[in-house]
């Protein structure tokens, strides 16, 4: 059964951070590279967490941030200032 | 010592900002404010059980929108002043951009009109100010297209009268058509119509696989905007699931309504989409992914996953998409075939693939491609060595819902045409499929008074009934048309990939 949530950011130095935590927090994640794009999909459900994302640039970061990169996404949206999820409900 | 003020959460400052900004009105109903939004049957309770899960603020949202613009012009700058367009991977790839230009980039004003409109019509203020955020960025795609082609428009044909075509080329009644479709419904029909079966379902194949298909064609401007864009359409998309989730919770009457309106919006973006296809399939040298494939992961995985999710709703996959994946084979054949034959009264050109192209198409479409398009391409092929480059005598007939030309076939039998028949007050009115038939047949007041151009052009109320006069009407000239081999941009490409070759650089003339 599809039940694949994604996430797809420009393929850019500001989205680097991004799409090294997505991929530590969410074992199931698999990454498609294509040209200028990063598309990541995952079973269910995706988290970004601020806080690893923070590790990886070591300094503060805004979640709202990831606007300036995001391309496409599919999944319920929950949003608050530490996590960036997407998920389905079935 | 004062105390440094903590700083507002995400979820309190989007409280904060968006919640008790209107008011119930006194000197005039709130049903005389807000005239549109009921007469559709759509039952809310409470308006305030909206919410944007982005909690995007007024305030964040200029901050990150000037920040997207700033990035996007330092780029298109670069663009103009490197003279991007030699980059290309060939010239033939520009009539893509064309048919953006000449058939997306209008959609994009028409959407700022139409959510200008939802930005009004609503009494929901959440919801208002949603719709006011997109109209703004719909703007925003609008004028950012204009000028990144602009650019182009200095070399190449098919991009300088895309404000007039728009409203006067047979075949830009496609796009067209649909969004007016669109805004001449209602608030919620419109909303669910381009933010949900639109955006959510079907954009992602234009600005994913199609953009990233411009990166690896080398051109800079459509990747930098379409991906600029598409930063807003994760937005939009996120309002267009929103507001099905909205109006399925707010009363069990709205389910049956809306369903009715995903399987319409379904079937007409899914037609539109046809278009997108094509581009990918024949209008991009150097390949990401076909048709095929994009349908694939876009629809049977991602679009499977959300009706899935919807499901909980009682809402289930909008009708006929199993026709639509019966076609993933053929749809875009079928497509090229029809413009190849009618290049010469667009602003567009047309050609037969390279055999490599040939190759990988039936790579990726086996046994059909090779029995049924690749011989018709090798016979088109001949007849173009020969000089007798085919073009049909005469303009098509189109389908009355989605007005591209009849020219799809059975869903089980990629060998028949597929021309279904509706007669509606002693006329007869052509459809393309089962979809649009019943499109059709659900509101035929509103598609028999569809414009339909070539019975129009026919009619001499195109500045005359002879294509030549029609082509005058347009102000499209013989040489922007037809044939791409022999084409004014194919010899500009030409002078350019010789000056490449030459050792001693010489700037390109212009
Ligand atoms: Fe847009
Ligand atoms: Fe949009
Ligand atoms: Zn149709």
């Amino acid at each position: 059964m599809a039940e694949n949530v994604f996430i797809a950011l420009q393929n850019n130095p500001d989205a680097q951070p991004i799409i090294e935590a997505i991929v530590d927090d969410n074992p199931g994640a698999v990454v498609n590279d294509s040209p200028g794009m990063v598309k990541i999909d995952c079973p269910k459900r995706l988290v970004i967490k601020r806080v690893t994302v923070e590790e990886k640039i070591g300094g503060e970061f805004n979640l709202q941030d990831i606007h300036l990169t995001l391309i496409s996404l599919s999944g319920n949206i929950e949003e608050d200032d530490d996590e960036f999820v997407l998920h389905w409900n079935f | 010592m004062a105390e440094k003020p903590k700083r507002l959460n995400l979820n309190q400052k989007y409280q904060l900002m968006t919640r008790g900004l209107d008011w119930e009105t006194t000197y005039q109903s709130m049903d005389e404010v807000f005239p549109y939004d009921r007469y559709e049957g759509i039952k809310i309770k409470d308006w305030d059980k909206w919410q944007d899960p982005f909690r995007l603020t007024m305030d964040a949202y200029w901050k990150y929108q000037a920040e997207k613009e700033r990035k996007l012009y330092a780029i298109l700058d670069s663009v103009a002043q490197n003279n991007s367009q030699l980059n290309i991977s060939d010239g033939r790839y520009m009539n893509a951009v064309k048919i953006w230009m000449q058939g997306v980039t209008p959609l994009e004003y028409a959407a700022f009109r139409g959510f200008a409109m939802l930005g009004r019509g609503f009494r929901g203020a959440g919801a208002r100010v949603a719709c006011q955020f997109q109209s703004i960025d719909e703007m925003r795609h609008y004028q950012t297209q204009v000028h990144a082609f602009s650019h182009y428009n200095k070399y190449f044909n098919g991009f300088n009268q895309y404000s007039r075509i728009r409203d006067r080329a047979w075949y830009l009644s496609i796009p067209k058509s649909y969004f007016e479709d669109a805004v001449s419904a209602g608030p919620f029909e419109l909303i669910t119509a381009i933010s949900f079966s639109f955006e959510y379902v079907l954009t992602n194949l234009l600005f994913m696989p199609f953009v990233s298909g411009a990166a690896y064609n080398g051109d800079m401007a459509t990747t930098t905007f379409g991906f600029s864009a598409q930063s807003d359409e994760s937005r939009h998309m996120t309002l267009g699931l929103e507001i099905i989730k909205f109006m399925l919770e707010q009363h069990e009457d709205n389910l049956p309504i809306v369903q009715e309106w995903l399987d319409k919006w379904f079937w007409r973006g899914y037609r539109l989409l046809g278009l997108v296809g094509t581009m990918m399939d024949y209008m991009l040298p150097k390949k990401v992914m076909s048709w095929r494939q994009a349908w694939e992961i876009y629809w049977e995985d991602n679009g499977m996953a959300l009706f899935n999710d919807l499901a909980r709703y009682g809402l289930r996959p909008p009708k006929h998409h199993e026709a639509a994946t019966k076609e993933k084979y053929r749809i875009t054949h079928e497509f090229w075939s029809t413009i190849y034959q009618f290049s010469h009264a667009t602003a567009l050109y047309t050609w037969i693939p390279t055999t490599e192209e040939l190759d990988w198409l039936s790579a990726e479409y086996g046994e059909l491609f090779d029995t049924v398009y690749r011989p018709r391409y090798e016979y088109w092929q001949e007849l173009h060595e020969k000089g007798e480059r085919f073009f049909q005598k005469r303009l098509p007939v189109v389908c009355n819902v989605c007005q591209i030309p009849i020219f799809h076939t059975m869903p089980d039998d990629p060998l028949m045409n597929c021309c279904l028949v509706s007669e509606y007050k002693g006329t007869k009115h052509q459809m393309c499929s089962q979809g649009c038939l019943d499109i059709f047949n659900r509101e035929p007041e509103k598609y028999c008074q569809a414009y339909i151009p070539p019975q129009q052009i026919y009619q001499g109320n195109c500045g005359g009934a002879s294509l030549e006069d029609y082509r005058k009407w347009l102000h499209i000239k013989d040489e922007e048309t037809g044939e791409y081999y022999g084409s004014e941009d194919h010899v500009m490409w030409e002078q350019w990939q010789a000056q490449a070759a030459k050792p001693t650089g010489v700037a390109p003339a212009s």
